[in-house]
C-alpha cells in the first residue's frame, strides 16, 4: 500500500462544526482507508506535479545514468513539466497483463479502455503500466483508467485536456498504421532503435497504394482525409519534432512529445548571447550536453541524435521566422541546414505557432453509417423505436413523451451543424415543429396554423 | 421433515445456487469481483490465502472423491475399506487444518488490520459466518466420529443420498440415521451454496482461463451493446456490414 499510496479527504465538516475560537478551524487530511489522521507524503500522480521535488529528484532514474558530477549543474540547467497522459499504445502492456481481458483497444480509433464489466480487479494492469497509468477504484475495486474523452472524440471534438491547455500544445489526428507490424516493431533489439521502428509502423495517408488499401479495408473517405491532414503526422513524420516518451518500455506509445528548446535558448540568453541566431543555437545544443542527454533518456533511450535533430530544427525555425519577422530577407540557407526548404519552415512554424483549432485537431467522426436514421434527417420519426410512442405515427403523450434520443454520435454534428447553419431547417416532422430544437429564425411550416382567411 | 430437509432443501440450493449466479452475472457483472484487499495489506495475507485457497481446493477434491465416487468402484479397484478410511483421514486432516488455520488468519487479519475492516461489508460478515461454520462443523463431525469409534463410513448413507438427489430421486430415508455433525455440516453446506453467488465467492468462477489463449493485446470494436446504441428491430435479423445502421 505505501508503495502506491494511501487515498485521503479532509475533514471539511470540522470547518463548518468547529465551535468559535481564536484560530480558524482547518480540514486536516484523513485516510479514506482507516478513516484516521494521516499525513500526505505521496500518491498516484505525486512526481508528475513536481510535488516532493527535493527527495525525488535525487532518485530520479534518469539521472542516475548521467553522471553524478553534472547532477548539480543539471538543477541550475534548465526545468521542464512534462504531462503525462495514458499513452494509448500500439503495444499496450496494460491490456497484455490483464488476466480478464478486460482492457482493450478498439479496432476503430486505437484507444485503450478498462471493461468495466469484465474487470476483475486483478490490479496486474497497475503495475503492468510503465507509465504509471492505470488507477484503482478503492471503491469499486476496479481499474480506471484514461478514455481519451471517447465519447467527444466519437462526434469529432478533442479531448477536454486537449481542448483547455491553455498553452495550446497539444495536438490531435489521425495516423494510419499497420497493426500487423507493430510486434515486430516493438521486438526490436536495440532500444535506440525502437525510435525509427516505430515510426517504420506509420502508413503515409499521401500514398496512393496506402489510400487504396485504407479504402479496400473499408476505412471512411473522410477518415482518409483526415490522415492526410493530421497534424500529428507531419510532426511525427514531415517535421520530425515529435518524440515518443520513453520507446525503449517497447510499448509503442502514441502520445509524442516535442521537446523544449527553451533551455537551450534560456542558456544562451542569461549568458548574454543572442539566443535567436542559429550559429549560436546550433552551438549550444551541441555543447549544453545535459539537457540533451536528459532529454534522450526521456525521447530516444538514451541516444541523443534524434533529440539534437529535433533541437536543431527548432532552433533553426526560430532563426529563419526571426528573419522574417524583421524584414530581412529569407535565409534559405538556414533551413537547408536542417534538411527542411523555406516553405516547409513556414508551414512548421505555423503549425507549431498559429495553428487553428481545426488545425490542431482534426478528428473525423465515428461513423454509425445510419444516415437515414439520424434524428434530425427525420427519414423516419425519432421517436419511432421498439417500444416507443412514436411508433407508428405520434404517441398517446406526445412528442416528447418517452425516452430521450440521448446525445450521441448519430445526432451530434447534425444538430451542431443545424444551429450554425444558414438556411432554415426542415421541419423534423411533417405538421409540426419541435420547440426545442427550434433556433428562432425564421418561421417554419407548421409553427402555427394555417391561416383559413388567405386560402 | 426428511422431505423437507433432504429433498427440498437441496433442491431449492440448486436451483439459488444456478439462477443466482446467471442472473448475478447478467445484472451484476460490474460487482462481479473478489474486491481484494491485498493493497491494503500483503505481509498477513500472503501466508493466509495459499494456505486457505489451496486448502480448500484439496478438501473440494477430497469431497468430490467421497461424495461423488460409489463405494463399490473403490472397492472393485481394491481399495479396501480401511485403506481408503486412513487416506481420507489422512489427506483430510492436512488439507483440513491448511483450511481452517489459513481461514483463522485471514479473518483474524480481516478483523484487527484497520483498512481491511473498513473495506469489509456486512454482507461479507455473513458469508465469512457460513463459510467458516460449514467447515468448522465438517471438521467436527471428522472428529468426532474418529475420536470416539473408528469414523463413521458416510459413503454408505450420505454419498448415495448426495448422489440420488442429482439422479432426481432423493432417497430421503438415507439421511435418516446419519450422525448430527454431519447433518449440520451437510445444512450449513446448503446454506453455503444457497449464498455463495450472492457474495465475493463468484470469483470462484473467474479463473482466467482465456488468458492461457487470447492474443496479448484484445482488439474490440465500439461498444454496439443495446442501450448504448439504439437497437434495430428483432425482423432486421442480426447486425451486419450493410444494416449495421440499423441496429
Amino acid at each position: 500500500m505505501g508503495d502506491y499510496y494511501e487515498p485521503w479527504t479532509y475533514e471539511y465538516e470540522h470547518l463548518l462544526t468547529a465551535p468559535a475560537g481564536e484560530h480558524t478551524p482547518v480540514a486536516r487530511p484523513t485516510s479514506l482507508l482507516t478513516g484516521k489522521d494521516t499525513k500526505i507524503t505521496w500518491s498516484a500522480n505525486w512526481d508528475d506535479s513536481l510535488a516532493g521535488g527535493n527527495e525525488l529528484a535525487a532518485a530520479d532514474p534518469i539521472l542516475a545514468k548521467v553522471s553524478g558530477a553534472v547532477k548539480l549543474e543539471y538543477e541550475k540547467a534548465f526545468m521542464f513539466f512534462l504531462p503525462r497522459i495514458c499513452e494509448h499504445c500500439l503495444n499496450p502492456s496494460c491490456a497484455a497483463s490483464c488476466p480478464s481481458g478486460a482492457i482493450y483497444k478498439r479496432a476503430e480509433d486505437g484507444i485503450v479502455l478498462v471493461d468495466q464489466d469484465r474487470c476483475r480487479g486483478w490490479r496486474m494492469c497497475v503495475t503492468g503500466c510503465p507509465y504509471k497509468k492505470i488507477y484503482f477504484n478503492h471503491r469499486t475495486g476496479k481499474a480506471e483508467k484514461c478514455t481519451f474523452c471517447f465519447p467527444r472524440v466519437e462526434i469529432g471534438l478533442p479531448t477536454v485536456c486537449s481542448e483547455t491547455c491553455v498553452g495550446r500544445l497539444r495536438y490531435i489526428g489521425l495516423l494510419l498504421y499497420d497493426a500487423d507490424a507493430v510486434a515486430q516493431a516493438a521486438a526490436t533489439r536495440s532500444e535506440t532503435d525502437l525510435y525509427a521502428a516505430q515510426r517504420s509502423v506509420f502508413l503515409d495517408p499521401h500514398d496512393p497504394r496506402v489510400v487504396a488499401a485504407a479504402r479496400r479495408t473499408g476505412i471512411p473517405e473522410d477518415w482518409i482525409e483526415g490522415a492526410q491532414r493530421s497534424p500529428v503526422w507531419d510532426l511525427i513524420m514531415r517535421y520530425e519534432v515529435a518524440l515518443p516518451l520513453h520507446p525503449e518500455y517497447r510499448t509503442m506509445p502514441m502520445v509524442w512529445y516535442i521537446p523544449p528548446l527553451s533551455p537551450v535558448v534560456d542558456a544562451l540568453r542569461d549568458t548574454g548571447h543572442d539566443g535567436e541566431d542559429m550559429g549560436n543555437l546550433f552551438g549550444a545544443v551541441d555543447a549544453l550536453r545535459i539537457p540533451v542527454e536528459y532529454l534522450a533518456e526521456l525521447f530516444s533511450a538514451g541516444d541523443p541524435a534524434p533529440v539534437t535533430a529535433v533541437l536543431q530544427r527548432l532552433a533553426a525555425m526560430r532563426a529563419y521566422q526571426r528573419r522574417v519577422n524583421l524584414g530581412e530577407e529569407r535565409d534559405e540557407s538556414i533551413a537547408e541546414a536542417v534538411g527542411m526548404t523555406g516553405q516547409q519552415m513556414d508551414a512548421m512554424y505555423r503549425l507549431l505557432a498559429i495553428a487553428k483549432y481545426d488545425e490542431r485537431y482534426v478528428i473525423p467522426a465515428a461513423h454509425a453509417e445510419i444516415a437515414h436514421g439520424l434524428e434530425e434527417l427525420a427519414t423516419e420519426c425519432s421517436l419511432d423505436y421498439e417500444g416507443g410512442p412514436g411508433m407508428g405515427g405520434s404517441g398517446p403523450f406526445g412528442e416528447v413523451s418517452g425516452r430521450p434520443v440521448p446525445l450521441a454520435v448519430e445526432n451530434f454534428q447534425v444538430l451542431a451543424e443545424r444551429q450554425r447553419s444558414d438556411n432554415l431547417p426542415d421541419p423534423t416532422t411533417r405538421g409540426r415543429v419541435n420547440l426545442l430544437n427550434w433556433d428562432g429564425r425564421g418561421r417554419p411550416e407548421g409553427l402555427f396554423p394555417e391561416r383559413k382567411d388567405k386560402s | 421433515m426428511n422431505i423437507l430437509l433432504w429433498a427440498i432443501l437441496p433442491y431449492a440450493t440448486v436451483l439459488t445456487f444456478v439462477l443466482g449466479t446467471v442472473w448475478r452475472y447478467r445484472y451484476d457483472k460490474f460487482g462481479w469481483t473478489t474486491r481484494s484487499s491485498q493493497l491494503y495489506e500483503s505481509a498477513v495475507l500472503r501466508w493466509g490465502s495459499p494456505m486457505f485457497h489451496f486448502g480448500v481446493l484439496l478438501v473440494l477434491l477430497g469431497h468430490i472423491g467421497g461424495l461423488a465416487v460409489p463405494k463399490s468402484w473403490t472397492q472393485a479397484a481394491g481399495i479396501s475399506e480401511h485403506a481408503y478410511h486412513l487416506t481420507a483421514v489422512f489427506l483430510g486432516t492436512v488439507a483440513g487444518v491448511f483450511t481452517v488455520v489459513g481461514l483463522g488468519i485471514l479473518i483474524a487479519r480481516r478483523r484487527l488490520v484497520g483498512p481491511v475492516f473498513t473495506a469489509t461489508t456486512r454482507n461479507d460478515k455473513a458469508m465469512y459466518v457460513v463459510l467458516a461454520g460449514t467447515l468448522l462443523l465438517g471438521l467436527f463431525a471428522t472428529v468426532r466420529a474418529n475420536a470416539l469409534g473408528d469414523g463413521y463410513d458416510y459413503r454408505e448413507t450420505v454419498s448415495p443420498w448426495l448422489r440420488s438427489v442429482f439422479y432426481l430421486q432423493p432417497k430421503t430415508e438415507l439421511m435418516t440415521g446419519v450422525p448430527i455433525g454431519f447433518k449440520l455440516h451437510v445444512l450449513a453446506a446448503l446454506a453455503l451454496f444457497a449464498f455463495w453467488p450472492f457474495t465475493r465467492l463468484v470469483h470462484a468462477f473467474s479463473a482466467p482461463v482465456g488468458y492461457l489463449t487470447r492474443p496479448y493485446v484484445v482488439y474490440r470494436s465500439r461498444d454496439t451493446r443495446p442501450g448504448a446504441r439504439r437497437t434495430g428491430r428483432g425482423w432486421d435479423g442480426p447486425p451486419t456490414a450493410s444494416n449495421r445502421g440499423r441496429r
